[in-house]
Parts: C-alpha cells; sequence; structure tokens
C-alpha cells in the first residue's frame, strides 16, 4: 500500500470539505462549546460538590470527548463516501492506479484526522478551565493524570476508527449523504451508554482497569469491523450492488 | 492494443457479456455500438479492470486484466471517461484535473502543462478556477475528457461521451474526439450515436450481449447489401405508380419487393447495377415515365437495426 496515493484523497477531501461551512462550524464549535461550558456549569453551579464527588465527575465528563469524536466524525465520513456515491465520482477515482486499500484509508484519514484535531484542541482547553475551576476544591490540578491520558490518546481515537468504519459500512448501504449521517450517528450510542453509567456512578471512568476493559473491547470492535468495511469497499461491489 | 478471447460477464443468472472475442489495433478508434443494455459499460469496466470477468480472457497491451498485479498498470495506461461525469463539484476545473494528475503520479510540470494544453483545447481555460459544480453539461462532458487525458494515457475508453448534449457541445466533443484521433491514440468509444460512429471511428463493433459484427463502416454496410434485399433502386416517376406500373416491376424475377409512396418507387434487388435495366424496361413498358433512378445501399443504421434485431431474437 501506498500512503502517498492514501495521502491525495485525504487531501482532496480535505479542500472540499473547508467549502462545507456546516461540517466545519460542527467540528470546530462544538467541542470548544463544551470546554467552555462544562467548566462554567460546575464552577457556577458545583460549588456544593465535595472533592469526592468531583473525583467521580471529572473523567465522566472527560469521557464525553469520546462520544464528541466518534458523533464528529460522522457527517465527515458521510460526505467523504457517500457523497462520492451520490456525485457518481467513485468511478473516475477507481479508474485511477489506486488500490481499494489506498482509497479507503484516504477516506479514513480525510474523516479521522479533523475530528481528532478538534477534540485534542477541546479536550485540552477543557483539561485546563477544569483544572482552574476545581483546584480551590480539590487542593491540586487534576488534569492531566494517567487515566485522561488513557481516554484522549487512546480511548478517542479507538472510538474515532470506529465511527469511521461503521461509516463505510452504513455509506455502502444508503443513497444520500444525510441517511448515511443518520444511520453512522448511531456509533455514538454505546459511548453514550457508559458515559451515562459514569455520571450515574455505575462506572468508574476514573479507574484504569475499567478503561483498559473498554479499550480492549474496542480493540475488538475496530479490527471486526476493519474486516467487515474493507469487503464492503471493493470496487465491483461499489460498482455493481451500492445502490 | 487491447484483445478479448470469450470474454463474458454474468450477474447470478444474468448474462450481460457473452463470449466476446474482439481485437482492437493500436492507434485505431473503435466504436462500440449496442442498444440500452446490451453489455458496453460492462465490457469497458471490465477492460478498465474495475470489475472482474466471469470467463474468458482480455489482455491490454502487454497486460492481462484478470491479474491483480497487471491491474495497476493497465490502470495507468489507460483514461476512462464514465458514462457519468463524476467530477468534484466543490473543486475548480483545474483543481479536479491536477487531483488525478496527482493520483496518475505526473509532476508537477507535466500537471501543470497537461491542464493547460486539454484546457485551452476544450475552451476551458478561462474556467479553470470555477467550481465545477456552476458547469454546464457539456463543459462537464469536457472536463471529464481532460481529466481521462491528464496523464496522456495511451489508450482511452469514452462511454457515451456525447449523450445528453446539445448538438454544440456534442459536435465540439466530436471535433475533440477527431483532433485525438490524428494523434494517433488508441480510442473505445462506446456509442448509440450511428452518425457518431461513422464519422469518428474507423471499425465498429455491434454488441447485443454478443458481439454480433465488426468491421470498417463501409464492410458493414457491404455485407448487409451483399447479404440479398437490402440494397434498393429508388426510381423517381413523373407521375404516380399505377397498378400497371407496379404489377409489371412485381413479375420481374430479381425483384425482392417493391414499395410506393406517390411517385416514388422503392425496388429490392439484389445486383440493381445488373438489374436496373428490366426494371426501367418494364416502367416504361407500362406506360410510366421516369424522372430519374439512384441506386441507394444499406445505411449504416440499416445494418445496426437489422444485425441488433436477429441478434436480440436470437
Amino acid at each position: 500500500m501506498r500512503l502517498s496515493q492514501s495521502w491525495i484523497i485525504a487531501a482532496k477531501d480535505f479542500k472540499t470539505l473547508r467549502k462545507k461551512k456546516g461540517i466545519v462550524y460542527l467540528v470546530v464549535f462544538i467541542p470548544l462549546s463544551v470546554a467552555i461550558l462544562i467548566p462554567a456549569v460546575i464552577g457556577f453551579i458545583g460549588q456544593g460538590k465535595s472533592p469526592a464527588e468531583l473525583v467521580v465527575l471529572l473523567p465522566a465528563f472527560l469521557f464525553f470527548y469520546v462520544i464528541l469524536g466518534s458523533y464528529l466524525s460522522t457527517p465527515i465520513a458521510s460526505y467523504t463516501i457517500a457523497g462520492e456515491k451520490v456525485e457518481k465520482s467513485l468511478e473516475p477515482l477507481l479508474a485511477t492506479p489506486t488500490t481499494d486499500s489506498e482509497i479507503l484509508l484516504g477516506k479514513g484519514i480525510a474523516a479521522f484526522l479533523p475530528p481528532l484535531a478538534a477534540v485534542l484542541g477541546g479536550s485540552a482547553l477543557f483539561m485546563l478551565l477544569m483544572d482552574l475551576t476545581t483546584k480551590g476544591r480539590l487542593g491540586y490540578y487534576y488534569f492531566p493524570d494517567w487515566n485522561s491520558a488513557i481516554v484522549i490518546l487512546l480511548l478517542l481515537p479507538l472510538a474515532l476508527l470506529m465511527s469511521v468504519q461503521m461509516n463505510v459500512i452504513m455509506s455502502s448501504r444508503v443513497t444520500d449523504v444525510r441517511a448515511g449521517q443518520q444511520l453512522g450517528g448511531l456509533t455514538v450510542v454505546p459511548f453514550i451508554g457508559v458515559y451515562v453509567a459514569g455520571e450515574l456512578n455505575l462506572i468508574n471512568l476514573g479507574d484504569t482497569t475499567n478503561l483498559a476493559i473498554i479499550a480492549g473491547a474496542l480493540v475488538v470492535v475496530d479490527v471486526l469491523l476493519f474486516f467487515v468495511s474493507t469487503a464492503a469497499f471493493h470496487r465491483e461491489e461499489i460498482l455493481t450492488k451500492w445502490k | 492494443m487491447i484483445e478479448t478471447k470469450g470474454l463474458t460477464k454474468r450477474f447470478g443468472d444474468l448474462t450481460a457479456v457473452d463470449n466476446l472475442t474482439l481485437k482492437v489495433n493500436a492507434g485505431e478508434v473503435f466504436g462500440f455500438l449496442g442498444p440500452n443494455g446490451a453489455g458496453k459499460t460492462t465490457t469497458v469496466r471490465m477492460l478498465c479492470c474495475l470489475i472482474s470477468k466471469t470467463s474468458g480472457e482480455a489482455r491490454i497491451g502487454d497486460y492481462d486484466t484478470g491479474r491483480s498485479e497487471d491491474a495497476l498498470k493497465i490502470r495507468k495506461l489507460i483514461g476512462l471517461v464514465p458514462d457519468n461525469v463524476g467530477l468534484y463539484d466543490d473543486l475548480s476545473a483545474y483543481d479536479n484535473l491536477d487531483f488525478y494528475g496527482k493520483l496518475y503520479g505526473c509532476t508537477e510540470a507535466q500537471r501543470k502543462e497537461n491542464i493547460q494544453r486539454f484546457l485551452t483545447m476544450l475552451g476551458l481555460w478561462e474556467k479553470r478556477d470555477a467550481m465545477a459544480g456552476t458547469f454546464s453539461k457539456g463543459m462537464k462532458q469536457k472536463l471529464a475528457i481532460a481529466r481521462a487525458l491528464i496523464h496522456e494515457p495511451e489508450l482511452l475508453f469514452m462511454d457515451e461521451p456525447t449523450a445528453n448534449l446539445d448538438p454544440e457541445s456534442a459536435k465540439t466533443v466530436r471535433d475533440f474526439i477527431l483532433e485525438l484521433k490524428k494523434e494517433k491514440r488508441t480510442i473505445f468509444l462506446n456509442t448509440h450515436n450511428l452518425d457518431e460512429a461513422q464519422r469518428i471511428c474507423d471499425r465498429i463493433g455491434i454488441l447485443s450481449t454478443r458481439l454480433i459484427a465488426t468491421g470498417t463502416p463501409q464492410e458493414l454496410e457491404k455485407a448487409l447489401s451483399s447479404g440479398g434485399g437490402t440494397r434498393r433502386t429508388v426510381v423517381l416517376l413523373q407521375e404516380q405508380a399505377t397498378d400497371a406500373i407496379l404489377a409489371g416491376v412485381r413479375q420481374l424475377p430479381a425483384v425482392g419487393s417493391v414499395t410506393t409512396e406517390g411517385n416514388k418507387l422503392e425496388v429490392a434487388l439484389s445486383d440493381p447495377d445488373k438489374q436496373n435495366a428490366a426494371v426501367i424496361e418494364a416502367i416504361v413498358k407500362a406506360g410510366g415515365h421516369i424522372q430519374s433512378v439512384t441506386i441507394v445501399s444499406a445505411s449504416l443504421e440499416d445494418v445496426y437495426l437489422k444485425l441488433v434485431r436477429e441478434g436480440g431474437g436470437s
């Protein structure tokens, strides 16, 4: 596989995505809003929370960025794959000396990097503001710690990868970008479940073992989805069976 | 340049292309004629290594379309203008071509030179910075042709390049294909425009799932004419054709059929050059006065319709 071919495709997608104002605003605005709003809310109404309650809430809030990452990759992945299908630009692309895997990787990079960068930036700001907000009550800066590193540097990329692959599979079955986005959006459901469980103190998202189990489950799902998505993204399937 | 032997493609129970054996020489413009659903696009997709064959062989140059290690080499050798132009509407004309130039491995200098050259040839250079989405159908078609040529392919596949274009745009595209023909590029042209095929193509293949006939337009017309009954003598009379005239002509043994419309009489003959004298004599004997006599050969349209009907029925 030639990474250069994939990068050419991804660079083209970055260029077209920049012209999709709705997607740009979504990817930039949401992580920043969350980074400012949650610390503001905690600072304003969370004064009554004890340090013990805060150390449960903070990692759960950080996990919210995993949901965001998964959610934000959906419109991009749908646009780059279902969008090409709608514009019927896949056939000339497939006629170039590029392999299916190189095209799929290019599409993956285009759907993976922008939300990753936006969420990393947003989560860094979130941790900074949250530290400033909670230091008075905790007596120390909560972020960053090893668990937040696991969430941001391991769970987030794995969740993004899962979302991108799910979107490849969904895009092969839908006829328009919006339907792809709606179906692809379902990938956030399991992460919301984990987040809610964290907020309800049913699962401790500040516990390294729990995070490692979630990471392990995501690795398994990602490997399984890799086989399904690469099978779905096969040029003969695309030209003869994609609706 | 292209050689197929028994090339077949089935989708489940449906046979899209059946036992296609074909040879297209380098530098030749080969027209692939056939009705909708005849298998033209499927053939092009197999030859471009976009879909696999069910059986048979297909070679492009020295490469085998069935070998996965040859597929990339074949795709580098060819350019494809698909039936749907499939441009990136949110990219400029220049950026559309530049993207494909990069995928084909062209250097920046090659890309710049070829983009300017082909956009200028197709009258789009002034529009190079406009988004492809703002282009008319004809302009998009021209841009798709430039895209297929960006890496200077030896072999160009064009799938219905003038379909759905207004006459002026269609003429521009046809003229451009004739320019490419002068450059001795091999062109495989899918079309159901008979006039286009006759004007542009060196040879024509008629497909209706199976390959029904191949040859130059002249050879195909001649083959049908010598098949009997379709070479006609058209006689213009000074008056309406009477029953006596019709009876006089019909009694001649060489006459296949006689049709009449006003003062025009059409007589099907196997060899009009030899048999016209007898027809003229019969008309004059029946009291007719002749204005003119013309021999009409079978047109490519006659050939196409006859072969497709026969091929479709078999």
